[in-house]
């Protein structure tokens, strides 16, 4: 029987999540014998071969080819997991959002002080993303099936949560490695 | 005038001895008099009082009758409970808005009137209703709303609207309302006859100790809703260390359908004040205090005349009707338009000038209560209830109602029935007699308990009124088949939304979120795994809420939830692809197209 096949995706996050996730160290040998790696940065695919057992998603929505990845995600995988604190909550890029959107804009593109910009626009070059009114965490987007909190979640969550789900057995959570203080 | 501000303000803190404890006497004098509370007047306040500036702003900014910002010579405060937009109070808006050229929330540019919404002020059996100021206008159409603002600006004042006054005290010139009493069923013991004097007599031919035990004897519970034995109240009360105790009384009554206090304070105010009296005796305490909601100030004058008629009497001050030592008094500390204030550790709050934020218990009001003392708080129904049981004795008391809820309790009926009003029944009185006697044939779901209790369907009308069974602080809102029992759960979602003090996240946040997802199943956007949401968040708001706000906010939807099942079910659908139907591409990017300059490509269509 073919290997069940995962997928990983960093959306508006910082790649902590998947450096945590390098953080398994010599267990991502034996993680290569249980998965093959599908659409992922890890290996570079950029578009999905085929359905995907599960699929890890870090950082939330704030622009539209963010919005249009996870649903690329949600179409092409059983399971979809919400990694680290941005998927789940918006994170750090979330602070923007109890500021008015132009207000972020003008200060980042016309009025900082350290802004050269002689065009006086906003950016709009259809290579870059629309950004969105706020930041949005994944399961306001899509169904997420669950949720794997930290910033980052530690390796040993990742490792025992994927392990378990691929094994189809109870998670074996250790206090030390949901606590976060 | 700057000079002007700084005298009279400087003047109404020296009338309340300079005390930072009367904080909420000083500033609602102060907003009654310059329409604000303005930045040099709290500055001129935390200077005479000895405080910070930051204390009188934390009250300023807490209370919705006191303002920094002006307010006009006319605050128009229209009345937006569910019962009130039953009975048609946008008409009632817009006729307003018409005729003043103003929003809700503004006011107009001469400084004259301002126009604001207001959650329950007490009148749900005449509604829809307003505060024009202090007086309360009632039964209001759009026609009426046009008269009031052509009066008001005719002839300056807001006593010319009241033309057609209430019945019985609603009539006494101190009162001058229009608000009728609607008093549908008169009971022994609330609304019966007392001379004034009589249960005080009887009290104090007995000691302190049997007062108590009479009042155990009788099983009587607290009307507020929670119904705690008050016997047990005032024993605690009296065991407490500390010779100076303090009787409150919580006159707040701002569960939205709930206006039974309104007419004992109207019709028995005597029996009331008897019972406070009682209390004072039985606990030992000087001090009582009627903490009257700020909606109810129409009715201050009238009731510091019966005070005073009382200290005539010897019924109240030094050595009452002769009992060496038995010195009582009782004050009325107004509030100023806060629901929270109903919780007796916010009430307490509330008349130590303070915010009304709630406190920690313990220590509970009966060991460290009012500026600290042992404190007995209790609701307005409860005194008279006490009042009755000295005068007519315990055992006559307990024969009445059922075994755990001895006694009758008042009602306020309101919603779809051809007979709203207030109702003094026995308790065990079942859901369906009671809703017979308000001629409400066609009632689909009634929230018993007001927003904070719960909605019930026919399928509990067969249930009982008593605290065993379907209890209630009194307020009873029926609803027949036209009204939809998540629009009812959404009303009150808003306003616990609004009544939170925010001091504590699962009530602040909680409820927001909530009332959200109630939104989005309203509009056909919800899954059935929402349904599941909605419990266990309304579990974890309720069970880990400060206070009892908090702790009985989420019952709306919990209740709805459990009793009209099929309601929300007819609105859910299964999410199959696992998109999101709350959430909207096109709104989302809308302000990022119009600023970036271009159209989505991804999303184009």
């Amino acid at each position: 029987m073919a290997k069940p096949k995962i997928a990983t995706a960093s959306l508006a996050g910082c790649f902590g999540c998947h450096m945590s996730l390098l953080d398994i160290d010599d267990r991502i040998l034996k993680l290569v014998e249980l998965v093959d790696f599908d659409k992922s940065p890890v290996d570079d695919i950029k578009k999905f071969t085929g359905r995907c057992a599960v699929g890890l998603i870090e950082g939330g929505c704030c622009n539209e080819e963010n919005v249009h990845n996870l649903q690329y995600f949600r179409e092409n995988c059983d399971i979809l997991i919400s990694v680290g604190e941005c998927a789940i909550m918006g994170g750090i890029p979330a602070m923007r959002n109890n500021i008015p959107l132009k207000e972020c804009l003008d200060e980042a593109y016309l009025n900082g002080p350290t802004v050269y910009n002689p065009s006086g626009k906003i950016p709009g070059d259809k290579e870059l993303p629309l950004i969105l009114d706020r930041v949005y965490p994944c399961h306001e987007v899509v169904k997420m099936d669950y949720h794997l909190p930290g910033c980052p979640p530690p390796a040993d969550l990742l490792w025992q949560a994927l392990v378990a789900l691929l094994e189809n057995k109870p998670m074996d959570l250790p206090y030390e490695v949901i606590k976060y203080d | 005038m700057a000079e002007n501000l700084e005298t009279a303000v400087k003047q109404i803190c020296r009338k309340n001895g300079n005390d930072r404890t009367r904080m909420m006497d000083i500033v609602r004098e102060v907003q009654d008099r310059f329409g604000q509370v303005s930045s040099q007047a709290m500055n001129t306040i935390a200077r005479a009082v000895n405080s910070h500036r930051v204390e009188v702003e934390s009250v300023v900014s807490f209370y919705s009758f006191l303002s920094e910002e002006p307010k006009g010579k006319f605050v128009i405060r229209l009345c937006n409970d569910i019962i009130d937009k039953m009975q048609g109070v946008e008409k009632v808006a817009e006729a307003f808005r018409e005729e003043l050229g103003i929003d809700f929330g503004e006011s107009t540019s001469d400084g004259k009137f301002t126009l604001e919404w207001t959650p329950c002020i007490g009148m749900c059996d005449q509604a829809p209703a307003a505060l024009v100021n202090n007086k309360v206008v009632t039964r209001l159409s759009s026609d009426s709303a046009r008269e009031i603002v052509k009066s008001l600006k005719q002839n300056g004042d807001e006593d010319h609207l009241m033309h057609m006054l209430g019945d019985g005290n609603n009539a006494d010139p101190l009162v001058n309302s229009m608000v009728n009493n609607n008093i549908r069923e008169r009971g022994p013991v609330v609304f019966a006859d007392l001379e004034p004097g009589t249960a005080i007599h009887k009290a104090l031919s007995m000691s302190a100790v049997e007062v108590i035990k009479d009042v155990k004897t009788a099983r009587l519970r607290g009307r507020g809703g929670a119904g705690f034995p008050t016997g047990m109240k005032w024993e605690f009360t009296r065991a407490a260390s500390g010779s100076d105790k303090v009787v409150i009384c919580n006159a707040d009554e701002g569960e939205p359908g709930t206006f039974k206090d309104r007419t004992i304070l109207t019709e028995k105010p005597d029996l009331l004040f008897e019972g406070m009296t009682i209390a004072g005796y039985a606990i030992g305490a000087r001090t009582g205090v009627l903490y009257l909601r700020g909606e109810y100030a129409y009715l201050r004058p009238f009731l510091e005349r019966i005070l005073a008629q009382r200290r005539n009497k010897n019924l109240l001050g030094m050595s009452i009707l002769g009992k060496a030592g038995f010195d009582f008094d009782i004050r009325i500390q107004m509030g100023a338009g806060a629901y929270v204030c109903g919780e007796e550790t916010a009430l307490i709050s509330s008349c130590e000038g303070l915010r009304g934020d709630p406190k920690n218990r313990p220590p509970f009001p009966a060991q460290k209560g009012y500026l600290t003392l042992p404190t007995s708080v209790n609701n307005v129904e409860t005194f008279c209830c006490v009042a009755r049981i000295l005068d007519k004795g315990a055992g006559w008391f307990a024969e009445m109602g059922s075994a755990g809820s001895t006694g009758t309790k008042l009602l306020s009926i309101s919603g779809d029935c051809t007979r709203p009003g207030v109702y003094e029944l026995e308790f065990g009185i079942t859901v369906s007699e009671m809703l017979e006697k308000a001629g409400a044939e066609n009632a689909y779901a009634v929230q018993v308990g007001g927003p904070s209790g719960q909605l019930i369907g026919e399928a509990d009308f067969h249930r009982k009124i008593c605290y065993d069974d379907v209890a209630t602080g009194g307020a009873v809102m029926i609803f027949n088949r036209d009204r939809n029992p998540l629009e009812i759960a959404h009303e009150f979602m808003e306003f616990f939304c609004e009544e939170s003090c925010g001091y504590c996240t699962p009530c602040r946040v909680g409820n927001e979120l909530l009332k959200q997802r109630l939104e989005a199943i309203i509009a056909g956007k919800g899954t059935p795994e929402d349904l599941d949401y909605l419990e266990q968040l309304g579990k974890t708001v309720a069970v880990a809420s400060r206070c009892g706000l908090g702790q009985t906010s989420s019952n709306p939807v919990r209740t709805s939830l459990k009793n009209f099942r099929g309601e929300y079910e007819k609105l859910v659908r299964e999410n199959s692809d696992g998109m999101q139907r709350t959430f909207d591409i096109h709104k989302a990017l809308a302000a990022g197209e119009d600023l970036q300059g271009r159209k989505s490509v991804i999303y184009a269509d």
